[in-house]
């Protein structure tokens, strides 16, 4: 895919949190700020490409072991800060090609760096911080798992430039057997493989499909809009439930997840007589 | 004596003691069970309480993966993911088994599905006092291309039920081989409490196929097999600390390792919550070159710097 991931992840935090660094003795690639969103602070965290990572593999706006340790110290640092306190929104910014295709990630056992992340971002969503995702360009299999999937409420430009999926369209295509064009062919006939953002839109995962004139170069008024989207996201999340179960309830799930729904209705009433 | 050490003496026992202690004329492994090649459903059986268990959304359920069919590939009637509800050492379990035979155990909406409700309701009867643990048999290339984004939405999904899970009974990831455990579904295996794995078995986040695939042969050589197993293999994710125990491909020997585990309850820490350990060890690393993965071993062993195990 592009090899532009990660800058309109830069972009939309530079433009939420007016900062643009990683924090002292974090990897280039981390970017986190605690901005005002509405009244209260919100810690709003990104991964960018950082040409000068230690690791090669990890430069060019991947989720490598530092990035994904690093978001997990960040989130559990906030969850300790606001241990008695007012439980601060945590916002992931996601615009992740993948996560680091690397030997030294691989031997280093970079599974555990990913649950890691997710463990630290899921862990702040069920003590009562409402943690949104805004997916601003990318948000590709392991690299979406570490960074943004745990979130209460996912959000997404309704542009060309958002792509979600599972694996890239290229990689994808080698693993099944199958050419970009048939991919292509059978994503409009098969939902859940397509790589458009209005296919996902239907899976009934997404809180919000957001149009904004342009993502890549946001105006003022569309910074204003996406932040009253957020907030908007936070109120949500606040009234709801602290799991994911906003994925099987959802008016896109009951049409779309129906052998899912089925099985998990069996598996409920059996399980009350085994 | 760390963990490791521990399990590797256990090990070296184990297998002294095979050759000695003989039935008959033929050593040990001639009378054992193998659990490799028992299939998906046989092996979550071999673990439970003989006679406790039920199979939940059994075959006869029929609910298949709707997209499979669209795309001229046969289902399966269980969808590849196997759910009983029992005991393990008297105490109330489920055993959820991912089916490698089946599009490479992998993740679909079904499957998933099943997995994800199995957690839930085992976190429901926890939390409601009646504490269920629950054993994982992974074996599992991750998402299930076919089914791509409701395959990576039931692994963020199953991976958030454990989360709920975990905060009151143990969850026992157990990883025989062939197929080994990878993609999405790793991360399932790094959030368990504990993971058993046998030398046959594999374990990692991405396969050597692919690494070479994206970043190329200088990368990762996918055909050099020794590599694969230094890299992912049962005794080097067990000798470098992220694995808990290495077992012998003995039903006999894994059942009785998952009582263990059962009957330990839930660990002082789980490894994922081991944040500033692993960052200060992956900062340590020398990453001007591929790095050594027996060397590793003695890095990561260094208890007393790092700040020990768990």
């Amino acid at each position: 895919m592009s090899a532009q991931a990660g800058l309109r992840g830069r972009t939309w935090f530079k433009a939420l949190t007016d900062s643009d660094s990683a924090m002292t003795g974090d990897p280039g690639s981390v970017l986190t700020s605690d901005a005002a969103l509405g009244n209260e602070t919100a810690r709003f965290l990104c991964v960018v490409p950082n040409p000068q990572a230690r690791f090669p593999c990890a430069r060019r706006g991947e989720v490598g072991l530092e990035e994904a340790y690093t978001l997990a110290r960040l989130i559990r640092e906030a969850i300790d800060q606001d241990a008695h306190g007012n439980k601060r929104p945590i916002i992931a910014i996601v615009d992740v090609k993948s996560q680091a295709y690397g030997r030294r990630e691989e031997t280093a056992a970079i599974f555990l760096a990913a649950a890691a992340s997710a463990d630290a971002y899921a862990t702040a969503r069920m003590k009562g911080h409402p943690v949104i995702t805004l997916i601003a360009g990318q948000a590709i299999s392991g690299g979406f798992l570490t960074h943004g999937y745990q979130a209460n409420r996912i959000l997404a430009f309704d542009d060309a430039g958002v792509v979600i999926h599972a694996m890239h369209k290229e990689a994808a295509a080698r693993i099944t057997l199958r050419s970009v064009s048939d991919l292509d062919r059978l994503g409009h006939e098969i939902v859940p493989m397509s790589y458009d953002i209005h296919d996902y839109a239907k899976l009934g995962l997404l809180h919000k499909l957001i149009h904004v004139e342009n993502p890549d170069l946001p105006s003022p008024n569309s910074v204003a809009q996406v932040r009253q989207e957020l907030i908007a996201a936070v109120v949500d999340a606040r009234g709801g439930s602290n799991d994911l179960s906003s994925h099987f309830t959802s008016e896109g799930a009951r049409q779309m997840r129906l052998a899912g729904l089925a099985a998990r209705t069996r598996m409920e009433k059996q399980w009350a007589t085994a | 004596m760390t963990e490791q050490t521990m399990t590797d003496q256990i090990v070296v026992e184990r297998v002294s003691t095979e050759t000695t202690n003989h039935t008959g004329a033929f050593p040990a492994f001639v009378n054992r069970e193998s659990f490799i090649e028992l299939n998906a459903r046989a092996r979550a059986q071999k673990l439970m309480d003989s006679g406790s268990w039920r199979e939940l959304v059994d075959p006869f359920e029929r609910i298949e993966s709707p997209w499979l069919p669209e795309q001229g590939i046969a289902p399966q009637s269980d969808d590849g993911c196997v759910v009983l509800k029992g005991k393990i050492a008297g105490k109330p379990a489920v055993v959820i088994a991912l089916d490698g035979g089946f599009q490479a155990g992998s993740m679909g909406e079904v499957s998933g599905a099943k997995m994800t409700a199995a957690l839930d309701l085992a976190a429901r009867d926890s939390e409601a006092g009646k504490k269920t643990a629950a054993v994982l048999l992974l074996e599992t290339g991750g998402v299930r291309l076919q089914e791509a984004n409701l395959g990576l939405a039931a692994i963020a999904e199953v991976i958030s039920s454990m989360l709920f899970l975990r905060q009151h009974a143990p969850i026992i990831t157990v990883i025989a081989g062939t197929v080994g455990c990878f993609g999405g579904m790793s991360l399932v295996a790094g959030l368990s409490s504990y993971i058993v794995m046998t030398r046959e078995a594999r374990l990692g986040l991405n396969g050597a196929e692919v690494i070479e695939q994206e970043s190329g042969i200088e990368e990762f050589d996918s055909s050099d097999r020794s590599l694969i197993w230094a890299i992912n293999g049962g005794e080097q994710r067990v000798a470098m600390g992220v694995a808990d125990q290495l077992v012998v491909d003995d039903a006999e020997q894994i059942a009785a390792t998952v009582r263990k585990f059962v009957e330990a309850g839930l660990p002082r820490v789980h490894r994922s919550q081991q944040v500033d350990l692993y960052r200060e060890r992956i900062a340590a690393l020398d990453t001007s070159r591929q790095i050594d993965p027996h060397s590793l071993r003695e890095q990561w062993r260094d208890t007393k710097k790092t700040g020990g195990g768990r």
